[in-house]
């Protein structure tokens, strides 16, 4: 599934549509979204190369400083530059505030990299930390208004319809952010990859230790919910479970055993209208006192 | 040089924990090991830990009684504490943060961590800058005095940098966009001693520290952003110059609050977490409440680990146990 995620994004958007679109969103229950991203990087560099055709990749730095403090120290000379240099690869960027800058600046440097032609280019927003360019793709709901939000999305939205834009995907921490912000960024994607936790914690009041028990249970595996929306409208629900190891992030299929749909579907009710296996075995254990001794046994007599 | 045990933990991995042998000439470090295990362990490398028990650096020591018996001091949390603040020295920058509550200071965390950074062997190679918006520096002098650490000699010495922020405020609450004032100087202060250290020394184990979050939120005025916009630019020094940094917070100034978000992006942010509580059954006499640790980031990969310890905090020391140990 997280397959057909990558070949969705890697198949890139037709003439007149706009481009496919993926929010990875996770929350601090399971915070592997940014193993997926890494995940999704790869697999798209690997796609574009297998290709045959070049993968390069330009960065826009919006965390080193964000807000221009450094510039500003710097010129002061209470500080010394110690910031990387801007390069054909990196460039900085001093305000992730100014949203058509930013903006901008990503297609310019997408620019550069195909030309002007027919060429397209992808584009990554990573913004695990804190609005490190994440407000470019509307889900920094604490630093700026709500009018701001707005705007993000908007700028957003125009950066999808750029016609050179091949594919876009971002990542969200789903529980910093309005739920209004997260439901509009994921009407503007194609695809959302949600990541939950195995186990949820039932009591919802934060910080005990119960709460710290189930982060270790979920300490290196979850949920991996995906939905896509077909051009025709249909929309595609599908689950895998990952596992987080040294070498990456692994895929597997939903296990059997995990009776989460089953039970869903079966209407609550004060009792129970199935045994389960365990009361089953302790149910045939169980010698009634007049049992039938069949037609050939012989006679016991109680 | 790192060895691992691999043969204590394949038995029971879950229950077991991980044995960090680093170096022995430098650094010993037991994490997150049962009793059992503890025991083997022990055993095994016992030809080390005598030749090495008169150190006093050491975080646990052997006693006249039988092995099975070891008395732990430290070597439980604070092995943890310290695994965890170890950033420099195990070649990048780490992000702690200490979650406390008025009923349980975790103020004896930060303590250990200055004692443990500035003490011998680590304390030629290291410095700690330290933004107090809590108490003045004779409040630190006189608990770390206790602890065998003279904080004004090492101030000197220029391996503790002391920023006063008790008077701090931030001009009318904007923290990034009036220069001059407010949390871009204080961050121009902290990056100008790192540069410093760096020029002068050389030193290769650089801590920021902040007593605490809520205080210096208070001082920007309220304003979380602003305060979330100075912990990223500190953040840069962790990735940039392989800092670490280790922020104290109240977690239940936020318990109200239905999405507390200093709190969660601090959590976000954070490598490891330290969560200081009261016992869920209530005060207790030779128990003083109960520490979490969760490490995110282990040595061999990205899964994540919780311990949990009873401690209970004595005039020079704290002492750290297994729950149910103590009766």
């Amino acid at each position: 599934m997280a397959e057909l995620i990558c070949r969705a994004l890697r198949d890139g958007a037709l003439d007149g549509e706009h481009a496919p679109a993926l929010t990875i969103k996770d929350s601090i229950d399971s915070p592997f979204g940014p193993h997926v991203f890494n995940h999704v990087l790869a697999q798209l560099s690997a796609n574009i190369l297998s290709a045959k055709s070049q993968s390069q990749l330009r960065v826009l730095d919006g965390y080193t400083d964000p807000l221009g403090w450094k510039v500003r120290l710097m010129e002061c000379g209470n500080i010394s530059n110690r910031s990387p240099e801007a390069s054909n690869t990196v460039r900085l960027c001093n305000d992730v505030r100014d949203l058509d800058k930013l903006s901008l600046s990503i297609i310019e440097l997408g620019r550069e990299l195909v030309g002007q032609g027919k060429g397209r280019f992808s584009v990554a927003i990573d913004s695990r930390l804190y609005y490190t360019l994440s407000n470019l793709a509307g889900i920094n709901s604490r630093l700026f208004a709500s009018s701001n939000e707005i705007k993000n999305e908007l700028s957003c939205h125009a950066m999808l319809s750029c016609y050179q834009v091949s594919c876009a995907f971002w990542l969200l921490h789903s529980d910093l952010h309005e739920v209004r912000v997260t439901a509009a960024l994921e009407y503007m994607s194609s695809m959302l990859a949600n990541i939950e936790p195995m186990a949820r914690p039932t009591n919802v009041q934060r910080g005990n230790s119960v709460n710290l028990s189930l982060l270790e249970q979920n300490s290196n595996k979850g949920k991996f919910h995906a939905r896509l929306k077909r051009r025709n409208g249909r929309v595609r629900l599908m689950s895998e479970e990952f596992c987080i190891e040294p070498s990456g992030i692994k895929f597997t299929a939903v296990s059997s055993d995990d009776g989460m749909i089953t039970q869903s579907l079966v209407p609550k009710v004060q009792f129970n209208l199935q045994l389960s296996e365990e009361e089953r075995i302790e149910r045939a254990k169980v010698v009634l006192p007049f049992e039938h001794q069949g037609m050939h046994a012989n006679l016991s007599f109680y | 040089m790192e060895k691992r045990f691999d043969d204590e933990r394949s038995g029971n991995e879950k229950d077991c924990g991980v044995v960090h042998l680093k170096d022995l000439d430098t650094e010993f470090m037991v994490c997150m090991l049962d009793p059992i295990s503890l025991k083997a362990v022990i055993e095994k490398w016992s030809h080390h830990l005598l030749t090495r028990k008169n150190q006093s650096n050491f975080d646990f020591f052997l006693t006249s009684e039988p092995v099975g018996e070891i008395r732990l001091t430290s070597a439980l949390g604070g092995g943890l504490i310290e695994d965890a603040s170890s950033a420099s020295r195990s070649g990048g920058g780490r992000v702690l943060l200490i979650e406390d509550c008025v009923e349980t200071s975790a103020a004896f965390v930060l303590h250990h961590l200055i004692k443990r950074t500035l003490s011998p062997p680590h304390s030629s190679a290291a410095l700690i800058i330290f933004a107090a918006f809590a108490h003045p520096f004779s409040h630190y002098d006189r608990i770390l005095r206790k602890m065998g650490c003279n904080l004004a000699v090492q101030r000197d010495n220029k391996r503790f940098v002391f920023l006063d922020m008790l008077t701090f405020e931030c001009p009318d609450g904007d923290g990034g966009g009036t220069f001059g004032g407010g949390l871009v100087e204080l961050y121009g202060k902290i990056q100008k001693a790192v540069e410093v250290s760096i020029v002068n020394g050389g030193s290769r184990s650089i801590s920021i520290m902040i007593d605490d979050i809520s205080l210096l939120e208070v001082a920007a005025k309220g304003s979380s952003n602003h305060v979330l916009d100075f912990l990223h630019y500190c953040h840069t020094l962790t990735t940039e110059i392989g800092c670490s940094l280790a922020v104290l917070n109240h977690e239940d100034i936020y318990s109200r609050m239905e999405r507390p978000n200093l709190i969660l992006q601090m959590e976000y942010l954070a490598e490891v977490i330290i969560k200081v509580e009261p016992l869920a059954t209530g005060l207790a006499t030779d128990v003083h409440g109960q520490l979490t640790v969760m490490n995110k980031r282990n040595f061999d990969g990205p899964l994540r680990k919780k311990s949990n310890f009873h401690f209970r905090v004595k005039e020079n020391n704290v002492e750290y146990f297994y729950p149910g140990s103590r009766t």
